[in-house]
C-alpha cells in the first residue's frame, strides 16, 4: 500500500516537473517577443507585425545555422527580426502611417516571403531539413532543486539570457534617464518634446529592439526547440505576445509571469496525458489565458496600465 | 485615453459626403489603381526572377487559374471572392466608423460555429426556412461576438485592437473544443462536425459549377451598405463618428457611443454571415482551420477598396482571382502559392505610402512651404 502510494507521488512529482519544464520551454519564445513588444508599446508603438519578425527570425536562423552553426543562427535570427522591424518603423514612425494597418501588411509580407524563400532554397515540402540545435545547459546546484530546479535551470542558454534581460529591462525603464524618456514618449509625447526629447528617435530604437527580440524568439523556435523550419511556424505567437504584454500590465516582470502562464496553458495537455485524464477538453484550457487577459483589460486596474499614447500616429514632432 | 482609434484610419478613409464624382476624380482613381497594380506586378515579377522562376510561365498559369475557363472563373475565383467580400464589408463598415476591428476572423469563425450548431437542430424544418435560420444564426453569432469588444471599448476603454485579437484566439479554441466535443460527427473519429445534409446546402447558382447563391447575397449587401452609408441618417452618423468622434459628439445630435456599438455589431454580423455562408455554401462542415485567414485578408480587401462597399466587391474579386491563380501557379509553374501574400502586402503598403505622401503634400501646400 505504502509502496503504491510512494510510486504515485513520484509519478505526480515527475509529471509536475515535466509540466513546468514544458511550460518554461513554451514560454521562452513568447517572453522574448513580449519583452520587446513591452518596450515598444511603452514608447507608444503597438506592433501587430511582430508575427512577421518572429517568422523572419526563424528563417534567418535556419539559413545561418545551417551554414555557420547555432550561435551565428541566433545572431542572424535577431538581425532578420530587426530588418522586418525597420520596414515597420519606416512606415509607422517615419511616415506616421497607421500602426495596425502597417502591422497587418508586415505580417502578411513576412509569412509570404519566408514561405516563398524557404521553398525556393530548400525545395518543396516533404524534404526534411534539420538544423544544428543547442542543448540544455543545466546550472550546477540550482538545477537540482526539487520540482522547480530542473524546469527552470536546465534550459538552453537563450532562456538564461531572458532571465537576465527581464530584470534589466525593468530596471532600465524605471531607473534610467533613457527609460524615463521612453515612457514619456509613450504617455505624453507633447510633454516629452517640450523636455527636449525626440520621440521619433526613441520610437525607432524601441521598434528595432522589439524586432530583434522577436527575431531571437523565432531563432529559439528553430534552434532550441523544433530543430527545423516549418512554414508559418510562428503560429500566431506574435499575436499571443501582444496578449502577454497586456496580461503583464506593460511591465517586464509581469510580462515574464504572464508568458509563463500562457506557456503553462499550452503545456496542460501534456500534464493531462501524463496523469491519464484523456477526456478533459484541453482546448478550453488553451483559451483560459486569453479570457484572463480580457478580464484584466476590463478590470479597473487594467486601464491605468496602458501607455496613454499607445497606437497614436502623431507625436506632435515636426 | 485608451481608445487609440480617436484618430481613425483617415489616411485610407474618404468620408467625403455629397460631392459628385467628377471626370477628373475618376481619371485620378483609375490612374492610382493602375499605378498600384503596376507596383504589385513589378514586386511579383522581381520575386519570381529572384527565386528562379520564369515570370512569363508563372503569370500565364496565374491568369489561367483565375480566368482561364468558365469553371475557373465561377468555381475558383468567385467562390473564393464571396467570403472575402462579406468579411471585407465587415472591416470596411467598422473602419469607416473609426473602429479598428481586426476581429473579423473570430467573428467569422463564431458565425460558422453557431451555423453548424443550428444546422444540427433545424433538420425538420422546410429546407429554405432552415437555410435562412442557419445563415441568420451565423450573422447573430458574429454580431454577438463583436459586441463583446464593443462593450469593452465603450465601458472600459479597452483598445478594440487588443480585445479582438483575444476574441480571435478564443473563437479558434472554442471551435477546437466543439469539433471534438458537442458538435463532433457521430462516429467520433475525425475532429469535425457532421456534414451538412444536401438539402441544407446553399443552392448552386450555375449548373455544373460550385458557385452558390452567396455571391448574390454579397453583391446585394455591398450595394445596400453603399446606399445606407451614403443616403441614410444612420450612415451619415457612422461616417461623422469615424471622421471625427469629438466633433460628432459636440453637435449634440449624435450619440457617439451608440453609433460605435451599432457599427461594431453590424460589422461582426457581416463577418459572421461570411462564416455561415462559407459553411452552407462551400465546406459543409466545421473543423479546425475552417478559415484560411479570410478575416485577415479582408482587412487588405477593405483597405484596397478605400473602405468603399462597392469597391470591396472589386477588390474581393481581385483577391479571389489572386488566390485561385496562385493555386494554379503552384501546380503548373512550381511557384509557392504563398507568394500572393507578398502581393497583398505590397498592395496595402503601397496604398498606405501613397496616402501618406498625398496628405503630406497637401499639408505642405496649405502651410505654404
Amino acid at each position: 500500500m505504502s509502496a503504491l502510494q510512494s510510486t504515485l507521488t513520484i509519478n505526480g512529482l515527475e509529471s509536475a516537473s515535466g509540466f513546468l519544464e514544458a511550460s518554461v520551454r513554451t514560454a521562452t519564445p513568447l517572453a522574448l517577443a513580449a519583452l520587446g513588444e513591452c518596450i515598444s508599446e511603452r514608447a507608444g508603438v503597438i506592433n501587430i507585425g511582430l508575427e512577421g519578425a518572429i517568422i523572419a527570425g526563424a528563417l534567418g536562423a535556419t539559413v545561418a545555422a545551417g551554414a555557420a552553426g547555432a550561435g551565428v543562427g541566433f545572431a542572424a535570427g535577431a538581425t532578420a527580426g530587426v530588418a522586418v522591424a525597420l520596414l515597420f518603423a519606416l512606415f509607422t514612425v517615419w511616415m506616421r502611417a497607421d500602426q495596425i494597418i502597417t502591422g497587418t501588411a508586415i505580417t502578411l509580407l513576412s509569412l509570404g516571403l519566408t514561405g516563398t524563400l524557404y521553398r525556393t532554397v530548400y525545395g518543396s515540402v516533404g524534404v526534411a531539413l534539420s538544423t544544428p540545435t543547442v542543448g540544455v545547459v543545466p546550472i550546477p546546484g540550482l538545477s537540482s532543486i526539487p520540482l522547480i530546479g530542473h524546469a527552470f535551470f536546465a534550459q538552453p542558454l537563450v532562456t538564461y539570457l531572458l532571465y537576465l534581460m527581464v530584470p534589466l529591462c525593468a530596471w532600465w525603464l524605471v531607473r534610467t534617464q533613457a527609460g524615463l524618456a521612453l515612457r514619456a514618449v509613450g504617455e505624453q509625447p507633447e510633454a516629452a518634446i517640450a523636455a527636449g526629447i525626440r520621440p521619433r528617435r526613441i520610437q525607432f530604437a524601441a521598434v528595432l529592439f522589439a524586432g530583434g527580440m522577436a527575431g531571437l524568439a523565432g531563432a529559439t523556435l528553430v534552434l532550441a526547440q523544433a530543430g527545423t523550419f516549418v512554414e508559418g511556424m510562428s503560429a500566431g505567437r506574435g499575436f499571443i505576445a501582444i496578449a502577454v504584454v497586456v496580461l503583464g500590465r506593460w511591465k517586464p516582470i509581469g510580462v515574464a509571469a504572464a508568458a509563463l502562464l500562457f506557456g503553462g496553458a499550452n503545456s496542460v495537455q501534456t500534464l493531462f496525458q501524463a496523469m491519464g485524464w484523456q477526456n478533459v477538453p484541453y482546448q478550453l484550457f488553451l483559451a483560459v489565458p486569453y479570457l484572463l487577459t480580457l478580464l484584466v483589460l476590463a478590470g479597473a486596474s487594467g486601464r491605468a496600465a496602458a501607455p496613454a499614447a499607445l497606437g497614436k500616429r502623431e507625436t506632435g514632432e515636426r | 485615453m485608451l481608445t487609440a482609434s480617436s484618430t481613425p484610419v483617415d489616411q485610407v478613409a474618404i468620408p467625403r459626403s455629397g460631392s459628385r464624382t467628377t471626370a477628373g476624380e475618376t481619371l485620378a482613381f483609375v490612374a492610382r489603381t493602375t499605378a498600384l497594380a503596376g507596383v504589385a506586378l513589378v514586386v511579383l515579377v522581381l520575386l519570381l526572377v529572384a527565386t528562379g522562376h520564369d515570370p512569363a510561365v508563372a503569370l500565364t498559369a496565374l491568369v489561367r487559374g483565375a480566368f482561364g475557363s468558365w469553371y475557373a472563373i465561377t468555381s475558383a475565383t468567385l467562390v473564393r471572392a464571396v467570403p472575402l467580400a462579406l468579411a471585407g464589408l465587415a472591416v470596411a463598415i467598422a473602419f469607416r466608423a473609426g473602429i479598428l476591428n481586426i476581429g473579423a476572423e473570430g467573428q467569422l469563425l463564431m458565425g460558422a460555429a453557431i451555423a453548424a450548431a443550428v444546422a444540427s437542430v433545424v433538420g425538420s424544418l422546410p429546407a429554405p426556412i432552415a437555410i435562412v435560420c442557419i445563415l441568420l444564426a451565423g450573422a447573430a453569432a458574429g454580431g454577438a461576438w463583436a459586441s463583446i469588444a464593443a462593450l469593452l471599448r465603450q465601458r472600459f476603454g479597452v483598445l478594440e485592437v487588443i480585445s479582438t485579437i483575444m476574441l480571435n484566439f478564443l473563437a479558434q479554441y472554442l471551435i477546437g473544443w466543439l469539433v471534438r466535443g458537442p458538435l463532433q460527427e457521430p462516429t467520433r473519429i475525425n475532429p469535425q462536425s457532421k456534414s451538412l445534409p444536401d438539402a441544407l446546402h446553399l443552392p448552386v447558382l450555375l449548373e455544373g459549377t460550385r458557385l452558390h447563391v452567396g455571391v448574390l447575397l454579397a453583391i446585394a449587401l455591398a450595394i445596400g451598405a453603399w446606399w445606407w452609408l451614403k443616403e441614410t441618417a444612420g450612415g451619415f452618423r457612422l461616417r461623422a463618428v469615424g471622421a471625427n468622434a469629438a466633433a460628432a459628439a459636440t453637435t449634440g445630435q449624435i450619440r457617439v457611443g451608440r453609433t460605435v456599438v451599432l457599427a461594431f455589431v453590424a460589422s461582426g454580423a457581416l463577418a459572421g454571415l461570411a462564416g455561415s455562408v462559407e459553411f452552407t455554401g462551400v465546406t459543409y462542415a466545421l473543423y479546425d482551420n475552417f478559415s484560411p485567414g479570410y478575416g485577415f485578408t479582408a482587412i487588405a480587401v477593405a483597405l484596397l477598396a478605400r473602405l468603399n462597399p462597392i469597391g470591396v466587391l472589386a477588390t474581393a474579386l481581385l483577391f479571389g482571382a489572386l488566390e485561385a491563380g496562385a493555386n494554379a501557379m503552384q501546380r503548373d509553374a512550381g511557384v509557392p502559392s504563398v507568394v500572393v501574400s507578398v502581393v497583398e502586402a505590397t498592395l496595402i503598403l503601397s496604398v498606405v505610402a501613397a496616402e501618406r505622401w498625398q496628405s503630406r503634400s497637401v499639408a505642405r501646400a496649405e502651410s505654404g512651404t
